[in-house]
């Protein structure tokens, strides 16, 4: 990959996703290993500062770092969206001056990311910033772990159709695999009711060619090859996007009569979610630990397509990665 | 007090003349004013302009409270250089003007620097609470003459409140100020237009109709009371429209535009950086056109610059946690300059009046925004329509650096700044 960050799908282009799977594959060879380790990043040093807490990320980008012989350490901060102390810039750049090589970065501000590696950039740091989830906008990581677990399980994306179900609004997942799906040829239909559809989204599928949907029901029965289910994010809901939690699973939920006609459509079909789940609300039980739930698979395809991604970012991709 | 003898401006793009100053006012014109020169200290205004000086309506100062962003002193700086003899300073410091006492300490702060008139504005609710209605009255009667109420930076969002504000001011024909955009709306996490951009940045935003609802809300209170209404800041082609039917339906509706919002668009937040970030926000192109038709048209009355300093760190927050506003005195005059006149769209004389006479006119006050004839105070403004200025937000005379233009180019200088006939400001430099 030639961007110096991985801020947002969009600094990759076809050729960029490519690689990055192509070396998760390597790298999933080593999860398989009785001795994880392989010396690739020795001597590097990466901070997982995350000012959102995310157990799941966090020890997903730890292991890959861990495995791959880098010094991982973890910063948990509180920046709550409203508190005022120490400016973000004079955080990242004391960490950065330490002299990191990356910083693995979560936080619940749309752009924090963008922003660290400008200030950075500007002050000449050669620090590599990894966006972790920033806010309601991007998770890159996560993206990249879809496109990975898709792939192994139906092979080429090309020409393929992937439904994302849910809160799309708050949904970072959404928004990078918006970007993502696309470069490896899939199709994409966006389901959601009217509240929980992002700004502007009539515009925005227009112009990047997606099919915007509120009926849940209509979607399956087309038979897509991929449901990927999103979290309702309740800490976001102040704002009463939906009547009832019963009227939600009701109108969008993937519930077990839904399961079972979708399956009966589209044996082959699978299901993704990214966690945690809201069990009962947007996913039925047996909806998530179905055969067709890809949901396991999806974290195991976690720590190979981070350890790519540092591998990619700090080894300077010379030789094989693995 | 030398008399200043100001030689082959051209008086608002009329022929090229002499101005004589004395005793701070407009002495002499023409013949009269070379012939009875005197010892008087002489401007060579060859190839310039003069105008009245400018009038802001909506300038943040910070003091009282947050004097590592701005001071009445350097905020004062900050206009004269920008061709302002008097500036209305917002309510929402901390403490908040809202008594009497608060806004004389302001008038003397200003009084005491002496480079512009500092007007203070009154808040219209105790402590920008939106609750309970602040000392108007007696802001009023104080030595600072108050007659313009904003709780600036928020709405007045309970309409009953606003009501009660507007009948009362009504009494000695006050004016509110309003932060037009509807609190509950989009709720409190909101920091930028709502749209496809905002969508795809992830961003909560303000749709154009949380401004527009307030002010058709207003100007039914306007109607209802017969009090003035101010619309601070339109923003955008819908709010405009309200303001146009509000006129045409006799309210007694006013509304300003500011610089930033005649120039700058929604995408350039697409960077995330938060010197971008005011409220309210950016607005796309569509919206730029129709507020600069309205300000040709006459629809939108004032332009004010809403200069809002912020210290450094409180901008260097991720987008959505940033402080709120950009800088706007030292540059308002060029960026207008380059958008209205430069453009065709508006001639020096309708700049001087969106900038000067109006504002003043809408405050009340009595010695600024005039006509330039003999007798008038001497508070005016020497500009060069031909000049190119390169903005630099270095070379800043406020004490923060929030500046949007930063590296960009305009037609239009400012020279120099004359109040009651003393110089305040020449070539970018303030004189104490
Ligand atoms: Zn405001």
């Amino acid at each position: 990959m030639s961007a110096r960050h991985l801020l947002s799908v969009a600094d990759l282009d076809a050729a960029g996703v490519r690689q990055l799977l192509d070396t998760a594959a390597e790298m999933h060879d080593v999860q398989r290993r009785e001795v994880k380790k392989i010396p690739t990043l020795r001597g590097r040093t990466v901070i997982n500062l995350f000012f959102e807490d995310s157990t799941r990320t966090r020890s997903s980008f730890e292991i890959a770092g861990k495995w791959m012989s880098a010094d991982t350490i973890n910063i948990t901060g509180k920046g709550s969206s409203t508190s005022k102390g120490e400016s973000l810039r004079d955080t990242t750049m004391t960490i950065a001056a330490m002299g990191v090589d990356a910083i693995v970065m979560r936080h619940m501000a749309s752009g924090a990311a963008h922003q660290v590696a400008r200030w950075l950039d500007e002050s000449g740091s050669a620090t590599r910033v990894v966006n972790a989830g920033d806010g309601t906008h991007e998770h890159p990581t996560q993206a990249l772990l879809d496109a990975y677990t898709l792939e192994r399980r139906l092979g080429s994306l090309e020409g393929r159709h992937v439904a994302i179900v849910g809160d799309v609004t708050h949904s970072r997942v959404f928004r990078s695999n918006l970007l993502s799906l696309p470069l490896l040829g899939a199709r994409v239909t966006v389901v959601a009711p009217p509240t929980l559809m992002p700004s502007g989204a009539r515009a925005w599928a227009e112009h990047d060619g997606w099919t915007m949907s509120h009926d849940l029901d209509d979607v399956l029965a087309q038979g897509p090859d991929a449901l990927m289910m999103l979290r309702v994010q309740k800490e976001r809901m102040s704002g009463g996007y939906f009547p009832t939690p019963r009227e939600y699973t009701v109108g969008y939920g993937l519930t077990r009569p839904r399961l079972a006609a979708y399956l009966d459509r589209q044996p082959e079909g699978v299901i993704l979610h990214p966690g945690p789940m809201n069990r009962g609300l947007e996913i039925a039980a047996d909806a998530a630990d179905a055969a067709s739930s890809l949901v396991l698979d999806q974290v195991s395809a976690g720590v190979a397509v981070r350890m790519s991604v540092l591998y990619h970012l700090l080894a300077g991709g010379e030789g094989s990665a693995a | 007090m030398s008399d200043l003898l100001i030689t082959g401006a051209r008086v608002l793009d009329g022929d090229a003349t002499d101005v004589l100053v004395r005793d701070g006012r407009v002495a002499a014109l023409g013949a009269d004013a070379s012939g009875a020169k005197g010892d008087a200290e002489v401007v060579d205004a060859d190839g310039l302009v003069l105008l009245p000086g400018l009038v802001d309506l909506h300038t943040h100062l910070r003091e009282p409270g947050r004097e590592d962003a701005e001071t009445i002193a350097t905020g004062s700086a900050a206009a004269a250089i920008g061709g302002y003899t008097a500036v209305l300073a917002m309510a929402n410091t901390n403490p908040v003007t809202d008594t009497g006492e608060a806004a004389e300490r302001v008038l003397d702060l200003g009084r005491a620097t002496g480079l512009v008139d500092v007007q203070p504005i009154g808040s219209v609710t105790k402590g920008l609470e939106g609750a309970e209605l602040a000392e108007l009255g007696l802001m009023h009667r104080s030595r600072a003459g108050v007659t313009v109420f904003s709780d600036d930076g928020r709405c007045v969002g309970d309409a009953r409140v606003m009501r009660r504000a507007l009948e009362y001011v009504r009494a000695f024909d006050g004016v509110i100020s309003q932060h037009s955009q509807d609190p509950e709306l989009a709720g409190p996490t909101a920091c930028c237009h709502e749209g496809e951009l905002s969508g795809r940045l992830g961003l909560p935003g303000w749709p154009a109709a949380a401004e527009a609802t307030i002010i058709a809300r207003d100007a039914q209170l306007s109607l209802l009371t017969g009090a003035r209404v101010h619309v601070a800041h339109v923003t955008t082609a819908e709010g405009l429209d309200v303001v146009r039917w509000a006129k045409a339906k006799g309210a007694r509706i006013t509304a300003e535009v500011t610089p930033h919002h005649l120039l700058l668009t929604a995408d350039l937040l697409a960077g995330y950086d938060p010197v971008y970030k005011v409220n309210p926000p950016l607005r796309p192109a569509e919206d730029v056109a129709a507020l600069r038709a309205g300000l040709a048209d006459g629809t939108i009355d004032v332009v004010a610059t809403d200069h809002a300093p912020h210290a450094r760190h409180d901008k260097e927050h991720a987008f959505v946690d940033a402080a709120f506003g950009m800088l706007g005195l030292e540059t308002a005059f060029s960026v207008v300059h380059d958008v209205m006149v430069r453009s065709g769209a508006m001639d020096l004389a309708g700049l001087a009046r969106v900038m000067s006479t109006a504002p003043a006119r809408i405050a009340g006050l009595a010695d600024h925004g005039r006509a330039i004839e003999v007798g008038a105070p001497a508070n005016l403004v020497l500009v060069d329509p031909a000049a190119e200025v390169t903005v630099d937000r270095d070379a800043s005379a406020s004490l923060s650096r929030n500046n949007p233009y930063h590296g960009r180019t305009f037609t239009g200088a400012v020279r120099t700044t004359i109040l009651r006939g003393r110089v305040t400001a020449a070539a970018g430099e303030a004189h104490a």
